[in-house]
């Protein structure tokens, strides 16, 4: 999938620069491209590595568990055919998306996934608010934003949260409106 | 005061930690390792794509998509120069990095049109990854409504950002 784009964006520039005459910039451009990549990725992995080291305490010392168990009722309401077992996973998936912990979110999510497997409402429902999962502190983009100069690189986070919140809530309301009259299927619990 | 965010967190939560007795130093050298893991496994991709997305911006076709795709995307507040990480964002994380990267380096870290690409790539997913990591996992190859319900929940939240990031 990526290679296509790579090569049609490669093919479209090839042509863009016959037909506009910039020829004479393409070779210096991928050079200057790739050079960039290294700066910006070198530039940004301090940071980066100060904050995971920040967000491995957070989980360590119980600050994620406590996270989960404020959000379980609100994820029992989202999850109707969802057991405690699934619960907990799901709690743990979204605290640690929270986080910042993608590790430990991925393996949570699928462990809930397989709990939610005969309910495809609420499978959905997983998959689409980890499409747009809310993240207090954005590290990544922060990091991007202190190396290119910014004055305050998180002055951006109420932004963040607003628009993810946003988008939360679309896809959430979105996935209730195609799973509408759907009863969700409650063997899963039974098991 | 938002200058004292950051180490406030710091602080909070080591304090956190000491109070529960946690084996703190250990957990912050683990946890900064895995960061330089995560690092070292997104500059491979960042090279291959950011040499791309420079030739694209060179090659004069980078002007005439953002111009093509202006009509549409100005009418909704967002910012067209924007609109080659809305493009790659749903695909792949690295190349919304490398896009959101150039964007920032070229129109300014502080101009409304960075920040407008840092809330895009702070409050977005790589949508179909973790699509197909979840229904992948349950070798369930239907995914039925998951595609088009994130997709809006997508266009929704870069409607949000463009907007939020104004406003703030």
């Amino acid at each position: 999938m990526l290679g296509v784009i790579w090569t049609v964006l490669l093919a479209v520039s090839v042509v863009f620069g016959i037909a506009t005459g910039r020829v004479g910039f393409l070779s210096a451009a991928v050079s200057e491209g790739a050079q960039a990549a290294v700066t910006t990725v070198l530039s940004i992995t301090g940071m980066m590595m100060l904050w995971c080291a920040v967000m491995e305490v957070m989980r360590e010392s119980g600050l994620a568990e406590k996270l989960a168990r404020l959000l379980s009722p609100l994820l029992k309401r989202l999850f109707p055919s969802a057991n405690s077992d699934t619960l907990s996973h799901l709690s743990a998936n979204v605290s640690a998306n929270l986080l910042g912990l993608g590790n430990a979110a991925t393996p949570a999510g699928i462990r809930a996934a397989e709990g939610l497997r005969n309910s495809p409402s609420d499978l959905t429902m997983l998959t689409v608010i980890n499409t747009s999962s809310l993240q207090l502190i954005p590290t990544t983009v922060a990091a991007i934003r202190a190396s290119a100069g910014a004055t305050a690189p998180f002055d951006i986070l109420p932004a963040v949260w607003l628009a993810t919140l946003a988008a939360q809530v679309a896809g959430i309301l979105a996935v209730r409106m195609f799973h509408k009259g759907g009863k969700p299927c409650r063997n899963s619990s039974s098991r | 005061m938002s200058e004292l965010i950051v180490p406030l967190i710091l602080c909070g939560v080591g304090a956190f930690a000491l109070v529960r007795r946690c084996d703190l130093y250990p957990a912050l050298v683990r946890g900064a390792a895995e960061g330089l893991t995560t690092a070292k496994k997104i500059l491979p991709p960042v090279v291959v794509l950011l040499s791309a997305v420079y030739l694209f911006r060179a090659s004069g076709a980078m002007d005439v998509l953002v111009r093509l795709l202006s009509p549409i995307l100005t009418p909704l507040g967002i910012p067209p120069e924007c609109a080659p990480l809305l493009l790659i964002r749903p695909l792949s994380g690295s190349a919304a990095l490398a896009a959101g990267a150039d964007i920032i380096a070229t129109y300014g870290v502080d101009s409304l049109i960075g920040r407008t690409a840092a809330v895009m790539l702070g409050s977005s997913e790589t949508t179909f990854y973790v699509i197909s990591v979840y229904f992948g996992s349950l070798g369930i190859k239907k995914t039925g409504s998951a595609v088009p319900a994130a997709l809006f929940s997508d266009f929704i939240g870069a409607l949000a950002a463009a907007l939020t990031t104004r406003l703030f």
